[in-house]
C-alpha cells in the first residue's frame, strides 16, 4: 500500500523503526498533490522545497536519537488562518496576500516542536467566514467526491486535502461548525476540542469567543494523536484553560460505549433534513443501541434560535477583530497616492481588501453593536447564549454525550447557495450550539446518503473538558462501521 | 466676549469634573511583554501583540491589576468583586488594533473619594471610578501650521506606547467650588499626583505625558440647581495648566452665557501659550465606541483576602503623612501649606532625618532655596543639593563653625558645583576666626585705625563699639564671631555692657 494511504500513526511508527524517512513521506504526499490538486485546489501555498528541508531536519533529529512527539515525521496541512514563520498566511482574504508572519501560530509551533512537517498551508472561506470555501478570495476548493460539490467549510481546504489523500493530517478552525462539517461531507474526521482547550494565538480571529483550533484525520485515532499534539495551556492566550485534560488518544483506543448514555436531541433530525442523512444517522444512532449504549431522546428547545444568536455574537465581535486591516502596519494598501488622507486609505483598503461575506457581517456586526441597538441585538444574543449552555448542562445531568447529524444535508453544489446566504447558514445548525456552549464535538463518518452517494456525519457532543467522551463514541461507531463496511468509508471515494 | 473671572463668578458658578490618565510604571506593557521604558528609539519596544499583528493575543499584566487596585483603595473606592476589560472601537493610526482595551460598565475600582485642603478649607472631592486601559501610540504630524493632523504633509507613528498600561480615574461632578474652583481643580491633581508617588506606582511627569488629565466645566447661574452643560478641556498637562485652563473656561463660558449664547458640548483643546480653549469635536459628532467585553480576556476577579492584604500594606497617604508631620515639626497650618505648594515637605522630611532641627530645614528650603529655585526656574527638588548638605550646614551652624551670613555662602559654593558644604568650608576658607590670637591681633589693628571711635567707646558712649564690630567683620572677611569681636574690643577699651 503506498505510503499517502498510511494512517498517521501508521506512518509516525514507520519513520520510528527507520522503514521509512520523513522525507519520502513528505515527497509521497507533494507528488501526490502534484497529481489532484489542479482538481482539488485545496491549498493556497505550497513550498516543495521548504516542506523537504524541514523533513530533512526532521530526520536529523530522529536520527541523532532526539525523543520527538509521537507524530514525529508525520507530515500537515494547516488551514491558512494559523500563522506560519515560514510561510505566508492570508486567512484567503486580499487584503493579507503575501504576508509573511514574523512568529508561528501556538499550534504551529508546538506541532513544529513535535517534529511534524508543514505541507502547505490550505484553502477556506475568507477569515473563516464560510460553509462552503467558495468565500475564498484566491479560488474555491473542491469536493474529492465529487468535484462539482462544496468541501464544506470554512476549513474546506483541510477536510478536501485529507480526503484526497495529499494530507494525512490537517489542522482547521471551528467557529460555527468550520472543521465539523467539511469532515461530514467529506467523509472523514473533524473535532471541536472544548473552547480553551487549544491555543488560539496565533489564530487570525474571526470571533474570539468561539474561534477554536481543532484536527482533521482519516480515522479517529489519528485526530486524537493531532489533537493531543497541539493540546494544552498557552499562557500566550488569556483563554485557554490551565486544567489538566483526560487523555484524548488513550479514549480513541478505548472504543466502548457499554452502558453509556447516549442523548438524542429531539430538535435535529426532522423537517428541512435530507432523508439519506436522516437514514444513516438514525441506523447509527440503532447500532449504538446494539452497542451496549442507553440511547434517550434529550430535548434542548433554545438549539432552535442558536443559529440567530450565533449570527450577532460572531458578526459583532469580527467587525472588531478585523479593524486591524487598516492598510497601516501590513497587508494591502489601497489608494495611497500622496494625497489622501490615512482614513480615506483605510476606507479605500478595506473597500478592495475584504470580499462580500466579510463585509456583510462586519456591517451586521457594526450594527449589532450600536448604541441603542446592543441590548436588544447582542445583549440578547449573549442571553440566548447563557440559555443554551444551561439546556446543556441539564442535558448532560442525563446523558454523556448528545448526538444528532453533523449537517442537515450532503455537500450542496458548488454555486448554489453563493447568493442565499441564509441556506448557506443553515449548513451550520447542528454545529452551532457547541460553539457558543464551548463544549467538545466530533464529527465522524456514518455512511453514504442513498440519494447522491456522498458522506454523513454524526456529531457526538460532550461537555467542557470531556473531549475524551467524543473520541470514545467516535472509535466505537467508526470501528464498528468499518468492520460493517470491509474498511474505511473512504476506500468508496472515486479515484481522482 | 469673555467675562472677567470675578465679573463671571458673581453670576455663575460652576461645577467642576476631572478625568485623569496615569501611566503605570509597570515594566512591561499592559497586555504584552514588550518594555516601557520612556525615550527608547521608535518602534524598537514592540510586538506581534502591541503591532496588532493578525493572530497575536493580550494578556493582562497583573502587576497593573495590583497597581490600580491600590490607587482604588488609596482613593477610598470599592473594589470589584468581579470585573471585564471592554473593547472601545474607532479607527485610529496610532490605535494598532482600532479598539482600546478598556473597561465600561465594569470598572475595577469605584466609589471612592479624596479629600484636598484648599485655603484651609477641606474639599472633598467624589470619585466615580477607577479603570484600567492601555495607551495607545503615539502620532507626530510632520508639516503644516498647527502640529495637528490636518494640514499635516504626513504623520509618523511611534507604537512604544502602545499599550502601556494606562489607569483612568473620574471624578464625580464636583459642585459648590465657588470661587476656588481653579484652586481646588489643582490641588486636587496635585494630591493624586503625590498619592501615586507615594504608593510607587507611576513616576507622574506630566511633562512626560506619564499625568494627563482632562477637564470638565459648566456654569449655572446663581442659584440655580440644574447644572449647565459641559466642556470637555482635553490633554492639560501641568498643574498650573489645570488652574488655568479651569479659569479661562469659566471665563469663556461666562461670556457666552452672559451674551445670551448657549454653550455647546464639544472637546475643546487648551493651548499652553495663551492660557485659552479653542473648539475641538462637538458631541453631536461623536463616536459610538461599540464598547462590548473583551472576549481575548477572562473577567479579573481579584480574590478578597487579596485585596484585604494590599490595602493594610497601602503606605501612609500623603494627607495624613502631612498631618503627622506637621504635629512632630510643630508648624502652624499656613507653614506646612506654602511647604506643600513649594513641593518641600519631602526635602525638609529628609534634611530633618539627616539630623537638622526642623525649624532650620524649614527655614533653609523655603526661605535660600526656595529663592533660587524661583529665581532659575528649577524644581525645588532638582537644585544641585541635597538634604544631607543642608543638615551638614544647620550642623556647622550650631557648633559655632559657621554663622548665618558663611552658612550662605557655603550654600552657594554647594550650588556652584563646588563640593560638598566641608569642601566648600575648606576651598573658600570659611571657617569662622576662633583662634583668640588672631582675632585679637585684627581688633588691635582695627582700634588703631580707628582712634575716634575707640574713644568715644572708652568714654562710654558704648553704641559706637559696632562700627569697631563691623570694621573687624570687614577685615576679617566675614570670618569673625561677631559676638566675641565685640566682647573682646569692650575688654581691650576696659568697658562694660
Amino acid at each position: 500500500m503506498s505510503l499517502i494511504r498510511k494512517t498517521a500513526a501508521e506512518l509516525a511508527s514507520m519513520i520510528a523503526a527507520g522503514e521509512v524517512s520523513s522525507v519520502e513521506v513528505a515527497e509521497a504526499h507533494l507528488d501526490r498533490m502534484a497529481e489532484v490538486e489542479p482538481k482539488v485546489k485545496a491549498f493556497l501555498h505550497v513550498d516543495r522545497e521548504t516542506t523537504i528541508e524541514q523533513a530533512q531536519a526532521v530526520d536529523t533529529r530522529l536520527r541523532a536519537g532526539e525523543k520527538l512527539g509521537p507524530l514525529a515525521g508525520v507530515p500537515i496541512a494547516h488551514k491558512d488562518i494559523f500563522t506560519t514563520r515560514d510561510m505566508p498566511t492570508t486567512a484567503a482574504s486580499k487584503i493579507l496576500e503575501g504576508w509573511r508572519p514574523p512568529y508561528d501560530a501556538t499550534v504551529t509551533k508546538r506541532l513544529r516542536e513535535a517534529g511534524l512537517v508543514i505541507l502547505g498551508k490550505t484553502n477556506l472561506d475568507e477569515f473563516a467566514m464560510g460553509s462552503s470555501t467558495e468565500n475564498s478570495a484566491f479560488h474555491p476548493t473542491r469536493n474529492p467526491w465529487d468535484l462539482t460539490k462544496v468541501p464544506g467549510g470554512s476549513s474546506g481546504g483541510s477536510s478536501a486535502a485529507v480526503a484526497a489523500y495529499e494530507a494525512p493530517l490537517s489542522t482547521g478552525t471551528d467557529t460555527g461548525g468550520s472543521i465539523r462539517q467539511p469532515a461530514s461531507v467529506t467523509g472523514i474526521v473533524g473535532m471541536k476540542p472544548t473552547y480553551g482547550g487549544s491555543s488560539r494565538y496565533g489564530l487570525i480571529a474571526f470571533a474570539s469567543s468561539l474561534d477554536t483550533p481543532g484536527p482533521f484525520a482519516r480515522n479517529v485515532l489519528d485526530a486524537a494523536l493531532l489533537q493531543e499534539a497541539f493540546s494544552g495551556h498557552d499562557p500566550m492566550d488569556s483563554t485557554s484553560i490551565d486544567a489538566p485534560v483526560p487523555s484524548v488518544v488513550e479514549a480513541a483506543r478505548n472504543a466502548d460505549v457499554a452502558g453509556m448514555r447516549i442523548g438524542v436531541l429531539k430538535e435535529f433530525g426532522g423537517e428541512g433534513f435530507q432523508p439519506g442523512v436522516l437514514a444513516r444517522y438514525n441506523e447509527t444512532v440503532q447500532l449504538l443501541e446494539s452497542l451496549g449504549a442507553k440511547v434517550v431522546e434529550v430535548s434542548c428547545p433554545s438549539f432552535t434560535v442558536a443559529l440567530y444568536a450565533y449570527y450577532l455574537v460572531a458578526p459583532s465581535e469580527c467587525s472588531s477583530n478585523l479593524a486591524r486591516f487598516d492598510a497601516m502596519r501590513y497587508g494591502l494598501r489601497a489608494g495611497d497616492d500622496g494625497t489622501r488622507s490615512a482614513e480615506e486609505v483605510m476606507a479605500l483598503t478595506r473597500a478592495a481588501g475584504f470580499g462580500p461575506e466579510v463585509k456583510r457581517r462586519i456591517m451586521l456586526g457594526t450594527y449589532a453593536l450600536s448604541s441603542g441597538y446592543y441590548d436588544a441585538y447582542y445583549g440578547q444574543a449573549q442571553k440566548v447564549r447563557t440559555v443554551i449552555s444551561r439546556e446543556f448542562e441539564a442535558a448532560y445531568q442525563q446523558v454523556d454525550v448528545l448526538v444528532s447529524p453533523t449537517t442537515p444535508t450532503t455537500a450542496f453544489a458548488i454555486g448554489e447557495r453563493v447568493d442565499d446566504p441564509m441556506a448557506m447558514y443553515l449548513a451550520d445548525l447542528c454545529t452551532i450550539p457547541s460553539n457558543l456552549a464551548g463544549n467538545a464535538a466530533i464529527s465522524v463518518p456514518c455512511g453514504l446518503a442513498e440519494e447522491d452517494g456522498l458522506p454523513v456525519g454524526l456529531q457526538i457532543m460532550a461537555p467542557v473538558l470531556a473531549d475524551d467522551r467524543c473520541y470514545r463514541v467516535g472509535a466505537a461507531v467508526e470501528q464498528a462501521l468499518e468492520s460493517r463496511w470491509g474498511g474505511p468509508l473512504l476506500k468508496e471515494a472515486p479515484s481522482l | 466676549m469673555t467675562m472677567v473671572y470675578d465679573e463671571a463668578l458673581d453670576a455663575f458658578e460652576p461645577v467642576l469634573g476631572l478625568e485623569t490618565h496615569v501611566e503605570l510604571g509597570t515594566r512591561s506593557k499592559m497586555f504584552c511583554g514588550c518594555k516601557t521604558t520612556f525615550g527608547a528609539p521608535p518602534n524598537t519596544q514592540v510586538c506581534p501583540t502591541c503591532l496588532a499583528l493578525p493572530g497575536a493575543l493580550p494578556t493582562a499584566n497583573t502587576m497593573a491589576i495590583e497597581s490600580t487596585i491600590r490607587i482604588g483603595l488609596a482613593l477610598n473606592c470599592s473594589i470589584a468583586e468581579w470585573c471585564r476589560f471592554a473593547r472601545k472601537n474607532y479607527f485610529y493610526p496610532d490605535m494598532p488594533k482600532n479598539y482600546q482595551i478598556s473597561q465600561y460598565d465594569e470598572p475595577l475600582c469605584f466609589d471612592g473619594y479624596v479629600d484636598v485642603e484648599v485655603d484651609g478649607k477641606t474639599v472633598r472631592i467624589e470619585i466615580e471610578r477607577v479603570h484600567l486601559e492601555e495607551d495607545t501610540g503615539k502620532s507626530t504630524h510632520v508639516g503644516g501650521a498647527t502640529g495637528r493632523i490636518h494640514g499635516a504633509d504626513y504623520s509618523i507613528v511611534d507604537y512604544n506606547r502602545a499599550g502601556i498600561p494606562l489607569v483612568e480615574i473620574v471624578t464625580k461632578p464636583i459642585p459648590g467650588t465657588d470661587r476656588l474652583a481653579p484652586e481646588v481643580a489643582r490641588a486636587y491633581v496635585t494630591e493624586l499626583r503625590e498619592i501615586m508617588r507615594s504608593l510607587g506606582v507611576s513616576d507622574v511627569r506630566m511633562e512626560e505625558g506619564s499625568l494627563r488629565c482632562d477637564v470638565n466645566v459648566s456654569l449655572m447661574p446663581r442659584g440655580a440647581s440644574e447644572w449647565g452643560t459641559r466642556t470637555e478641556t482635553k490633554n492639560v498637562n501641568s498643574l498650573r495648566s489645570v488652574e488655568r485652563a479651569v479659569r479661562s473656561e469659566i471665563e469663556r463660558q461666562a461670556g457666552v452665557l452672559t451674551d445670551g449664547g448657549k454653550i455647546v458640548q464639544e472637546t475643546r483643546h487648551f493651548h499652553e501659550d495663551t492660557g485659552t480653549t479653542t473648539s475641538g469635536r462637538s458631541k453631536e459628532e461623536a463616536q459610538d465606541y461599540r464598547y462590548f467585553p473583551e472576549p481575548d480576556l477572562v473577567p479579573i476577579a481579584p480574590d478578597p483576602d487579596w485585596v484585604a492584604e494590599l490595602k493594610a500594606a497601602l503606605p501612609e497617604l500623603p494627607s495624613v503623612r502631612r498631618k503627622r508631620l506637621q504635629d512632630e515639626w510643630g508648624l502652624s497650618d499656613l507653614d506646612m501649606q506654602a511647604m506643600h505648594n513649594a513641593d518641600a515637605i519631602d526635602l525638609v522630611e529628609a534634611t530633618v532625618a539627616a539630623g537638622a532641627p526642623p525649624a532650620d530645614a524649614r527655614k533653609w528650603w523655603m526661605g535660600e532655596l526656595a529663592r533660587r529655585a524661583n529665581e532659575t526656574g528649577t524644581p525645588l527638588a532638582d537644585l544641585p543639593i541635597t538634604p544631607a548638605d543642608i543638615a551638614r550646614v544647620t550642623e556647622l551652624v550650631a557648633s559655632g563653625a559657621l554663622n548665618d551670613k558663611l552658612a550662605r555662602e557655603v550654600l552657594e559654593g554647594v550650588l556652584a558645583g563646588e563640593g560638598t558644604p566641608d569642601e566648600v568650608v575648606e576651598k573658600r576658607g570659611l571657617q569662622i576666626v576662633n583662634d583668640e590670637g588672631e582675632l585679637s591681633a585684627i581688633i588691635d589693628q582695627v582700634l588703631a585705625d580707628n582712634a575716634d571711635a575707640a574713644d568715644k567707646v572708652r568714654s562710654g558712649k558704648i553704641a559706637a563699639a559696632g562700627a569697631l564690630v563691623g570694621g573687624v567683620m570687614r577685615a576679617s572677611k566675614g570670618k569673625a564671631d561677631a559676638a566675641r569681636a565685640r566682647q573682646l574690643i569692650l575688654e581691650k577699651l576696659g568697658v562694660s555692657e
